[in-house]
């Protein structure tokens, strides 16, 4: 049962394998491990793979699944065998390797909307906030909402807090905001739900590189606080 | 060998079949909503098949040829016109330098597409020519055409072949696209969560008209109907989604994702459009109503490979009969 799984047709051209609906990291390193697996050695087809909190999604070209097909086979078993060959090794693969990622935040109050009334909720101070948030690393456990936005957990359950009641209609890029006990930063100005608590100068997503999201799925990430005027100079920089 | 918009329209933007291997980093594929149109515009004018075209919205642009052109227009009929005249879709058509394509109103569909012999010249980003509006980058610049924009073509064109003292001619030829386009009843595949819905929910599900809502657009069909609900809450997690997944939103109202659409999502899985039957939804209307019916994947399947079947005779259909004119 370790690696317990079901699998969910999106209709017919994509298929999802969930590792059960929780959020921890042992999930997680079992969808990296298989993200990892696929992609060192995908099948004929594979367009797309989009790993999340438990489930890994595989968006392929049905024609492809088609010829690969044996005799009497349906594509669901088809894709069911495919994936169970790569599922089989999952726990072979050991330790995830993490990239290490520090990013400063700012967590003066006039780039941090929430932070005051987050404070005054969990009877702390404005900086017990930023302080709590720093306090430990964080898991990218999947991209995803918007290009680079990165969803980060766990945040201590004191500054744990749930999403605003009406979205912003705009939350700054690179506002770094807590949602539950998951932590987020906004690569690009947008509309959006989650408690504001702080702003990074450093860009989460640049389309001019390569690999243009700065973080990535697995990465751990380490907040570090900083003045507003070292915000402001490495804004400019 | 160029185009200038003369007119910008409401969304003019270069699309290809879209940008995949990128939605690890959010990146959503994007690409054309018709890909039937796709096929067929570039079969007509002897391109790859995945050539990007310009995806038009209505009020569409006016676009004046700065030189000679081979073209030709698939998906919606906006009533197109050169200096006047009508120019059917789905037609290899050959313009003269000076030509001004202009739409007057949209009679079938909601987005044309117009091809060119040869391509646009177009930025790639991330393997792909389709715009990303969201990231800036892609197709033209990254954004949606202006007035005076002038977009390069890949390759020249002569006119003049035999028809030099005319401003276009419509070789006397089309693309056929009979059974390309399912009517308004949306063959979808059940979604992880459809057996979750009320009983009197799940077993009218195929009787209930859906009209697809303003709120419609390139991330998104939200469909308007008496809301449904499920047996019991659920307390999902985000997973991946994709093109054509509906999902049941806390309002008991469906959205369906379209091309621009979020990677991820936490909301139920009722089901996913299929693909053959993508395009048809595309160009469905705000207003207009649907009807979903339930298949299963082996249809679906064989659904889409019996149009690619179709889209490849069209394709051959147009090497042979082009094949002395270019």
């Amino acid at each position: 049962m370790k690696n317990a799984y079901e699998l969910y047709l999106l209709g017919d051209s994509a298929i999802t394998i969930q590792f059960g609906n929780a959020i921890n990291e042992k999930t997680n390193n079992k969808v990296q491990s298989l993200l990892k697996l696929i992609k060192e050695a995908p099948f004929a087809g594979v367009k797309d793979l989009v790993p999340a909190y438990a489930s890994l999604t595989i968006v392929y070209d049905p024609t492809e699944i088609f010829n690969l097909c044996q005799a009497d086979e349906n594509t669901p078993d088809c894709l069911e065998r495919l994936l169970t060959s790569y599922i089989g090794k999952i726990e072979a693969s050991g330790k995830t390797e993490r990239r290490r990622m520090r990013i400063p935040v700012c967590y003066h109050t006039s780039l941090a909307p929430d932070i005051e009334w987050l404070a005054a909720t969990h009877h702390l101070s404005v900086s017990d906030i930023g302080e709590l948030h720093c306090s430990v690393s964080y898991l990218v456990y999947m991209i995803g909402f918007l290009p680079g936005f990165p969803y980060m957990a766990t945040v201590d359950e004191r500054i744990a807090t749930p999403r605003k009641p009406e979205p912003r209609n705009r939350v700054e890029a690179g506002s770094v905001g807590i949602a539950g006990n998951q932590t987020g930063i906004y690569p690009f100005a947008s509309p959006g739900g989650w408690q504001i608590i702080g702003r990074t100068p450093l860009r989460l997503f640049n389309a001019e590189t390569d690999i243009p999201a700065l973080l990535q799925p697995g990465d751990e990430v380490l907040f570090y606080p900083i003045s507003l005027d070292e915000f402001n100079r490495l804004s400019a920089a | 060998m160029s185009i200038r918009v003369i007119k910008q329209g409401m969304l003019d933007v270069f699309q290809d079949d879209g940008r995949y291997g990128y939605q690890h980093l959010g990146i959503n594929p994007g690409g054309v909503m018709d890909a039937v149109a796709l096929r067929i515009g570039n079969a007509l004018v002897l391109n790859s098949w995945n050539e990007a075209v310009l995806e038009m919205h209505f009020p569409a642009p006016e676009l004046l040829f700065e030189q000679d052109a081979f073209i030709a227009l698939s998906g919606a009929d906006f009533s197109a016109s050169i200096d006047g005249y009508n120019i059917p879709l789905n037609h290899p058509v050959s313009v003269k330098k000076g030509a001004i394509l202009s739409f007057l109103k949209p009679v079938a569909g909601i987005r044309t597409y117009l091809s060119v012999y040869g391509g646009f010249v177009l930025q790639e980003w991330l393997r792909s020519c389709s715009t990303n509006l969201q990231c800036g980058k892609g197709g033209y610049f990254g954004r949606q055409l202006k007035t005076n924009d002038v977009i390069l073509f890949k390759r020249a064109f002569n006119h003049s072949k035999g028809h030099a003292s005319r401003q276009f001619y419509v070789y006397p030829f089309s693309a056929n696209t009979t059974g390309l386009y399912c009517n308004n009843n949306i063959r979808m595949v059940a979604g992880p969560h459809f057996m979750q819905l009320k009983l009197e929910d799940k077993n009218n599900f195929e009787k209930k008209p859906f009209t697809i809502s303003n709120n419609s657009n390139r991330m998104g069909y939200r469909l308007k109907a008496d809301a449904l609900s499920l047996m019991n809450e659920l307390n999902l997690i985000s997973t991946g989604v994709t093109r054509g997944t509906i999902q049941l939103l806390p309002s008991g109202q469906l959205i369906v994702l379209m091309a621009d659409h979020q990677t991820t999502g936490g909301y139920p899985i009722i089901g996913n459009v299929i693909s053959a039957d993508f395009s048809a939804l595309a160009q469905t209307k705000p207003s207009q109503e649907i009807q979903f019916l339930l298949t299963d994947l082996s249809t679906a399947q064989k659904a889409l490979i019996d149009q690619q079947q179709h889209l490849l005779q069209v394709q051959n259909a147009c090497t042979f009969q082009l094949k002395e004119l270019l």
